[in-house]
């Protein structure tokens, strides 16, 4: 387990290095271009991308779960997602028990997010609790959970912030070339001298500025795909079910509904990408996330063994390629571990149940106060409402109300 | 001549020395992943003991009949509790005990709709279920730690530091899983 988290790190440090180096070029390039400077290119590269990472080291899980509306829930709101989640952090072994968040919305799909472990929330959508039984959302969280674990979101953030920062800076510098003559005209003063060598740099440079953002945006698109892959493995390995989070897939895959609110420099931390369109399989090149499908059929492959060898193998087969997915020293460790056998749980409730148990969540976390009345009705009472009785508009009994808080 | 011959000597030293070190210290770390992987069950092991007098009170008011399932499971309970520190063989044997009669007097309670029913048994149901979750999760994590410490204490060259310092490995939290997974099928529908 230890191997694999360092393991990883060697690989995603030499792809950050490579997307880093894109962004250094491309700054010299940009100075050599606009201001006839390289270093004063490379200052501007790094001061544009060390204000970014700032804003996303200190705010960016927060965005993310104050743009999708997400509230913040305790044991006593929802007290199976609450077990579920401290589950799979026993079984990863986190020392911190993440935050959880419920987004109302009827899409399903969760993410993980916060700097490292101990600053780490998971969020789900309300349809997602909806919808999936105890082993699904079990799969789902364990899927989320090794995103935590591997630190996947400080590697997902910097490298969307990279991509970010070279993103930016070859649209701004495409717009000078083209709009503003002020830079180029003295470029081309201070250049002139140069001849052939400085034609070349220019040449070199508006090549850059135009694949720079190209292959940011596919390096960091690998990275992704394999740390969904990754996730998946944990996932299995953690719960020793991989049948769980195949079959929650499968009913995400089969959901039409979309995320209102995602964003986009956030995707890789998606269970699955919020931003597919209606349907489509997404093309392998220029995605965030491996096809659902493949993700499935090498979850329900992997028979009885659920380590992380035996996905690998599973990858290999359903995926025929001969290249792994995996690191190669996790693989070498690891003995054949067996998957639990489904076992039907009593306590579940049923579809319709955890429908009502879900908004009856999402009514008390909007502070409504839910009170039965005699004839069987529930009466919802907003938080504006100050009375100490309510009249029920069923059978017209009063019912008396708990006292409250008032805003 | 002389000083190449010291210098390698103490180069030798120093690298040997670099060795010991990170050997001890990785055994360390790994000792204490495993007392920190034991103290997790212990908490989940001590949550169930605390939650099984509330379930037998609740199941008591609806099944009244059952006075033979309640009281093996109580006594499973007291033995169990009796078990905590008796070393890591005692305490699995007597907690997967406690876990075929939980798992037996759950499975009487299908009988009772009245009892199913109950809000406060729903609470309770779900609780120990995820209880038994966690228990089987962090015993996985705990197993998976004691083998990672094993082998390091029994692989060379960390072997070496481990039997100069003392460190004896770790041994595994086993239950016998035919009992366990027997257990549910008793039904007396």
């Amino acid at each position: 387990m230890w191997e694999q988290i360092r393991s990883n790190q060697i690989r995603s440090i030499v792809l950050v290095v490579a997307m880093g180096l894109f962004l250094l070029l491309l700054g010299y390039g940009i100075g050599v271009l606009l201001f006839g400077s390289g270093v004063g290119g490379l200052i501007i590269a790094l001061v544009v991308w060390f204000i970014m990472n700032l804003v996303a080291y200190f705010q960016g899980g927060n965005i993310m779960l104050s743009v999708s509306g997400a509230r913040k829930i305790a044991k006593d709101d929802h007290p199976r997602l609450y077990n579920i989640v401290e589950e799979m952090k026993i079984a990863s072994g986190l020392e911190r028990m993440p935050d959880i968040y419920i987004i109302e919305d009827p899409a399903l799909n969760a993410f993980a997010t916060g700097r490292d472990p101990n600053h780490a929330s998971v969020a789900v959508t309300s349809g997602l609790l909806q919808k999936l039984n105890r082993d699904e959302l079990q799969g789902v969280i364990a899927h989320e959970l090794s995103h935590i674990k591997n630190r996947d979101v400080l590697l997902m953030t910097i490298c969307s912030v990279l991509l970010g920062t070279i993103v930016l800076l070859a649209w701004f510098a495409s717009r000078m070339l083209i709009f503003g003559s002020l830079g180029g005209g003295r470029s081309r003063g201070s250049s002139g001298g140069g001849g052939y060598a400085a034609l070349i740099i220019m040449i070199v440079a508006i090549v850059l500025m135009i694949v720079a953002p190209i292959a940011a945006q596919l390096i960091y698109f690998a990275v992704s795909r394999r740390r969904e892959y990754l996730a998946d493995a944990s996932g299995a390995l953690y719960t020793r079910y991989p049948e769980g989070l195949a079959s929650a897939l499968e009913k995400i895959s089969n959901s039409t509904v979309e995320l209102k609110t995602a964003n986009q420099a956030y995707a890789p931390m998606y269970i699955l990408n919020p931003f597919r369109r209606g349907g489509k399989p997404a093309t392998d090149l220029t995605s965030t996330h491996p096809p659902i499908s493949e993700r499935i059929r090498i979850l329900r492959s992997m028979g009885g063994n659920v380590s992380l060898a035996s996905y690998e193998t599973a990858y290999r087969q359903v995926s025929r390629s001969s290249k792994g997915v995996i690191p190669a020293s996790v693989v070498a460790g690891a003995s054949s571990l067996t998957a639990r056998q489904a076992e039907p749980v009593e306590a579940e409730p049923d579809r319709t149940e955890r429908t009502r148990e879900t908004s009856d969540v999402m009514w008390k976390l909007s502070n409504y106060v839910t009170a039965k009345c005699e004839c069987g009705a529930r009466l919802k009472v907003p938080p504006q409402y100050r009375g100490d009785s309510i009249k029920c508009p069923h059978c017209g009994r009063i019912n008396s109300l708990p006292p409250r808080k008032h805003q | 001549m002389q000083w190449i011959i010291i210098g390698v000597v103490v180069g030798v030293i120093v690298i040997l020395a670099i060795i010991l070190g990170m050997n001890y210290n990785s055994l360390v770390r790994l000792r204490n992943q495993t007392k920190n992987a034991w103290a997790q069950i212990d908490v989940q092991l001590k949550r169930r003991h605390d939650l099984i007098p509330n379930l037998v009170e609740t199941v008591k008011g609806y099944a009244k009949y059952e006075r033979e399932t309640l009281e093996a499971v109580t006594q499973a309970r007291n033995l169990a509790q009796s078990a905590v520190g008796k070393g890591v063989g005692t305490q699995a044997k007597a907690e997967s005990d406690l876990s075929g009669a939980l798992s037996r007097l759950l499975a009487v309670v299908e009988n009772y709709p009245d009892l199913k029913a109950n809000q406060n048994f729903l609470a309770l149901q779900e609780e120990l279920t995820s209880t038994e979750n966690k228990i089987s999760f962090s015993r996985q994590y705990y197993n998976d730690a004691v083998l990672g410490y094993n082998n390091k204490t029994q692989m060379f060259p960390s072997n070496i530091v481990a039997s100069m310092f003392g460190f004896r490995g770790g041994e595994f939290f086993e239950v016998e899983v035919a009992a366990e997974r027997e257990a549910p099928k008793v039904s007396f529908s």
